[in-house]
């Protein structure tokens, strides 16, 4: 009878196929947040963090900036850059996880478990995003201390937003993991091409007046498109945004951007998961 | 009825080596199959084949009816895997790794319960379930991973070394379980080992060197091709009493240890027309039925790992015949 309950590939269980799908990615979602609370300096860390870039950058820096436009200081135009850093940041780390998973040896236990990748890809991406989502979260609460007012509208429009870039970040890292053995590998990965990206996204700098170069790698950059929509989304259309053709890009095509980039590193992520030696 | 596991001509190639060089057999169901063979022979590799780890260069292999490489999700569904290196998450508290594993196998949450309980008692690591993994001894873990490899019932039992490092009594009562569980479901069990009297308990053997099974049968039929009995001789001059019985006797002799072994037919009639007619003095003599460890050396030419040697005696016995050797060489 105990075998007849977990079907072994019978027709009943063909009907079940989805259900069983959603139940892993549940599972694996559930396995990020459990382990979050049993790792007490992390879960410290994660709330940390982002509470620190604000006064560091925030309250230290702009005092030597003056105001960027009318009713917009430095922290203003900081703040929703920061917020999109600490979430794409925070959902990189999936992709730590991964590896430390492989190091660990428990990453045998999933593959061997009757998953499917995508499975593990979904769960382990949304994982990561809630995780991110839980520290854009706090930064959000703390906006209102900056003279930032955000809307009801704006919030509906920007929880969902966060949600997405935090998912295609996430399944970036588990991309990365894939194909690294090491946690030295990742982070080499991490330090010399993701954060030069975070970096070129108009976190810091508003992105008109770019010399040529920079504006190409700026405009090619996906993580700009999700940077610029967090401030949109927050400040409403006080800096101008990046232009395609002559064109400023609207919000919409902005998601459009972020939606294409999470369909893509998902799926490269559950291909290469299912490549197999 | 179908053999539960089938592999035919499975190879298995890495950059450099081959791993496994066209490796065939079957396995019945309800069998415990014990795999044999000395470090880097190809057994895991092998298992990682069956299990859907890793894909074979060539070959075929079905287990519970499904294709491994074209079936995996189904295969994965029917089987259990203790492997032979860590794969627990030590963030977690053991409840919690076993749970995971209930849920993931999709056990109903009752009867996950019950069973999680009943393992961990087995293992004796009930009273430690809300600890995090981290802090268990390495035989804990180790108990932790078998206790997880049992929890969901498959209808095929993978295990790689499983009672490596772990103390006698907890080998006991996890072969009375394994024994349990194979009379009221019919698990097969496929097994790696180095322990002599676990290979006993297997149905059938293969001994598998170099990627390449050299044997398949069962203990007893293994035994056999040991004829006869084995004779162990300490003397003074091993040299010229392996010439001495080579020209007096016909018989081939191989050093072992501190002294010389071979087999003969009739042992208790060989010892006395022995003693007489050696010049050299015998230090000491012992004769003996084979084991399936005097099959495993006789075919690979390799010893498998003694007995009951934890891994700390191990190491000191390896250091100490490694330092004669070097005494002597
Ligand atoms: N991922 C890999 N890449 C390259 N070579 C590998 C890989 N995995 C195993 N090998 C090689 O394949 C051979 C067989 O290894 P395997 O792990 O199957 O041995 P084993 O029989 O399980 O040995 P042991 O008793 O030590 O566990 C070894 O020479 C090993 O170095
Ligand atoms: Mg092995």
């Amino acid at each position: 009878m105990g075998l007849k309950l977990f079907g072994i590939g019978h027709a009943a269980m063909d009907g079940d196929k989805d259900m069983a799908e959603l139940k892993g990615i549940y599972i694996l979602w559930y396995r990020e947040l459990l382990r979050l609370r049993r790792d007490r300096p992390r879960l410290i860390a994660s709330l940390g963090t982002p509470i620190l870039y604000l006064i560091v950058f925030g309250f230290g820096l702009s005092r030597l900036m003056g105001t960027l436009a009318p009713g917009l200081n430095f922290t203003q135009f900081l703040f929703p850059g920061l917020l999109g850093m600490t979430v794409l940041m925070a959902a990189l780390m999936s992709g730590m996880s991964v590896v430390w998973e492989r190091e660990m040896g428990f990453l045998k236990e999933v593959l061997v478990a009757p998953l499917s990748r995508r499975a593990m890809v979904f769960g382990k991406a949304f994982g990561g995003a809630t995780l991110a989502m839980l520290q854009g979260l706090i930064l959000l609460v703390l906006a209102p201390l900056l003279g930032i007012s955000l809307s009801l509208t704006s919030l509906l429009w920007l929880l969902p937003f966060l949600l997405l870039i935090a998912f295609a970040l996430s399944s970036l890292g588990v991309l990365i993991a894939s194909r690294t053995y090491t946690m030295e590998g990742f982070q080499v990965v991490l330090n010399l091409v993701l954060l030069p990206l975070i970096f070129l996204s108009g976190i810091f700098f508003p992105l008109t007046g770019l010399p040529g170069w920079l504006d190409v790698i700026v405009k090619i950059n996906p993580i700009t498109y999700g940077v610029e929509a967090i401030r949109h989304l927050i400040l409403g259309p006080v800096v101008p945004s990046v232009a395609w053709f002559g064109r400023p890009v609207t919000l919409i095509e902005d998601t459009l951007v972020i939606v294409a980039l999470a369909v893509i590193v998902t799926g490269l992520a559950i291909w290469s998961l299912s490549r197999q030696e | 009825m179908p053999p539960i596991i089938e592999a035919e001509h499975l190879v298995k190639k890495f950059d450099t080596i081959t791993a496994v060089k066209d490796v065939s057999f079957q396995v019945g169901r309800g069998e415990i199959f014990g795999f044999l063979g000395p470090n880097g022979a190809g057994k895991t590799t092998t298992i990682n084949i069956l299990c859907t780890l890793i894909r074979p260069t060539s070959g075929q292999a079905s287990v519970c009816g499904y294709d491994v490489v074209k079936e995996q999700n189904r295969v994965r569904r029917c089987i259990a895997l203790v492997f032979q290196e860590p794969s627990l998450d030590e963030r977690m508290t053991a409840l919690d790794n076993l749970k995971f594993h209930a849920y993931v196998y999709n056990l109903p949450q009752k009867l996950a319960r019950e069973r999680i309980e009943e393992v961990l008692r087995m293992v004796e690591l009930w009273e430690r379930r809300d600890s995090l993994v981290r802090t268990f001894s390495g035989g804990m873990k180790r108990r932790l991973e078998l206790a997880r490899g049992l929890l969901h019932h498959p209808q095929v039992l993978f295990l790689d070394e499983p009672t490596l490092g772990l103390d006698p009594q907890t080998r006991v009562r996890m072969w009375e379980y394994i024994h349990q569980l194979r009379r009221e479901k019919e698990i097969t069990v496929f097994l790696t080992t180095h322990y002599m009297d676990e290979a006993e308990n297997a149905d059938c053997i293969a001994i598998i060197d170099n990627g390449i099974i050299v044997a398949l049968d069962t203990p007893e039929a293994l035994k056999s091709k040991v004829s006869g009995d084995l004779i162990y001789l300490e003397t003074e001059k091993d040299e010229a009493v392996v010439e001495e019985l080579a020209t007096k006797f016909g018989i081939q002799a191989l050093k072992d240890g501190n002294g010389l072994r071979f087999e003969v037919p009739q042992g208790n009639a060989f010892i006395p027309q022995l003693v007489s007619h050696l010049s050299i003095p015998i230090r000491s003599l012992s004769l003996r039925r084979p084991t399936l460890e005097d099959v495993f050396i006789k075919l690979t030419g390799k010893e498998l790992r003694e007995e009951e040697l934890s891994g700390a005696e191990a190491l000191r016995d390896w250091a100490r015949r490694y330092g004669r050797r070097q005494r002597h060489g």
